[in-house]
């Protein structure tokens, strides 16, 4: 099972009242690379995986969600009390005329979430080498935010979210490596 | 500019409408480079660490956006 | 909705550092099962999240519920701000 737990992973900060941020933001929410697409393409892939990484997928998956919790709290911050108007000039008047200020899994270009956007191949390799490619899409699409995104604040705990894909990416890329070795065989440092 | 940034040039026609970025750089973070991690690397404080993203120094590799200045404690 | 003093956000920091290197030591371990020293520093840090755990709890309420920490009278789990409002 799963415990949450009423804590975020790292100190979300957003200085600014900007909903046009949130509009592109929201591809790591309910987009293809973002982070609920993420969590569930590994926690998914762990039941038909050697036994060998399944703690890596399961561990990485977890920490995925917190991810998604920090993104939500980003959008939440950044759209809470706009108005209707402002949610207008920031290119948000679609998705208020549907949603208001509620979250939605969709891409920035407003196309819902859907499960194809996460392979699982039932071949370890296939499977961790698409991991790999996700954690890496991840590492690009925060750079291209970061790029569009003059708040400080809100640049601070993207550029955290950057560097936890460099880490997941060199943690899958061992877990190909333990994948690799012979059975049996000691690794020795 | 960090060493895990890698530049090209792209072909500039005479007829692009935009004017030409002469430059791109695209990144080639350290997971590239390292391998298995070997262990014992040098880390940062917890405080330094949850602020970078990265327990272990070798991984640390911020990307900034041209438009914002960076800050104090931004480069540790 | 009760307004939090200025001392917790620097202890719930606190609580992030120490969790992020267990963490960070819990992906390690997952493909260095064998390193001896990360696998002592993850208890030391195991054992400071508990410590911190109960300072927080002490001003923020539970942490974690289904009995992953003590309530207090009346339930207080519910009591906000939570995470993302704080
Ligand atoms: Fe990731």
């Amino acid at each position: 099972m799963w415990l949450y737990e009423k804590k975020l992973q790292y100190p979300v900060k957003v200085s600014t009242c900007n909903p046009m941020l949130a509009k592109f933001l929201v591809e790591q929410y309910g987009g293809a690379d973002g982070e609920l697409a993420a969590a569930l393409r590994y926690l998914n892939q762990r039941y038909t995986i050697p036994d060998k990484v399944i703690g890596l997928l399961t561990d990485i998956g977890t920490e995925e969600f917190a991810h998604l919790e920090m993104i939500a709290t980003m959008i939440y911050k950044l759209t809470k009390d706009a108005t209707p108007e402002q949610m207008k000039q920031a290119g948000l008047d679609a998705h208020y005329a549907n949603h208001d200020s509620a979250l939605f899994y969709h891409n920035a270009a407003g196309v819902p979430w859907t499960a194809s956007y996460i392979a699982a191949k039932g071949d370890p390799i296939a499977d961790l080498y698409e991991d790999i490619a996700a954690e890496e899409k991840a590492r690009a699409t925060y750079q291209w935010i970061i790029n569009m995104s003059d708040d400080p604040d809100l640049n601070d705990g993207l550029r955290y979210l950057r560097e936890r894909e460099i880490i997941h990416s060199q943690r899958f890329r061992e877990a190909v490596e333990i994948l690799k070795d012979e059975q049996g065989k000691k690794r020795i440092f | 500019m960090s060493t895990h940034r890698r530049v090209w040039y792209p072909y500039a026609s005479p007829f692009d409408p935009c004017p030409p970025i002469t430059a791109k750089t695209y990144s080639t973070p350290p997971n590239l480079f390292l391998g298995f991690q070997p262990p014992n690397l040098e880390q940062f404080t917890p405080m330094q660490a949850l602020r970078t993203g990265t327990l272990w120094k070798v991984f640390y590799d911020p990307w900034y956006s041209p438009y914002e200045a960076p800050r104090d404690g931004d480069h540790i | 909705m009760k307004q939090l003093p200025q001392e917790f956000y620097a202890t719930m920091e606190q609580l992030q550092a120490v969790d992020f290197v267990l963490v960070e030591l819990t992906l390690y371990l997952d493909t260095h099962p064998d390193d001896y020293e990360a696998i002592n520093q993850f208890n030391q840090f195991a054992k400071e999240r508990k410590r911190l755990k109960k300072v927080i709890e002490s001003t923020y309420g539970p942490l974690q519920q289904y009995g992953n920490s003590y309530s207090g009278y009346p339930w207080n789990w519910n009591d906000g701000p939570w995470p993302w409002q704080l």
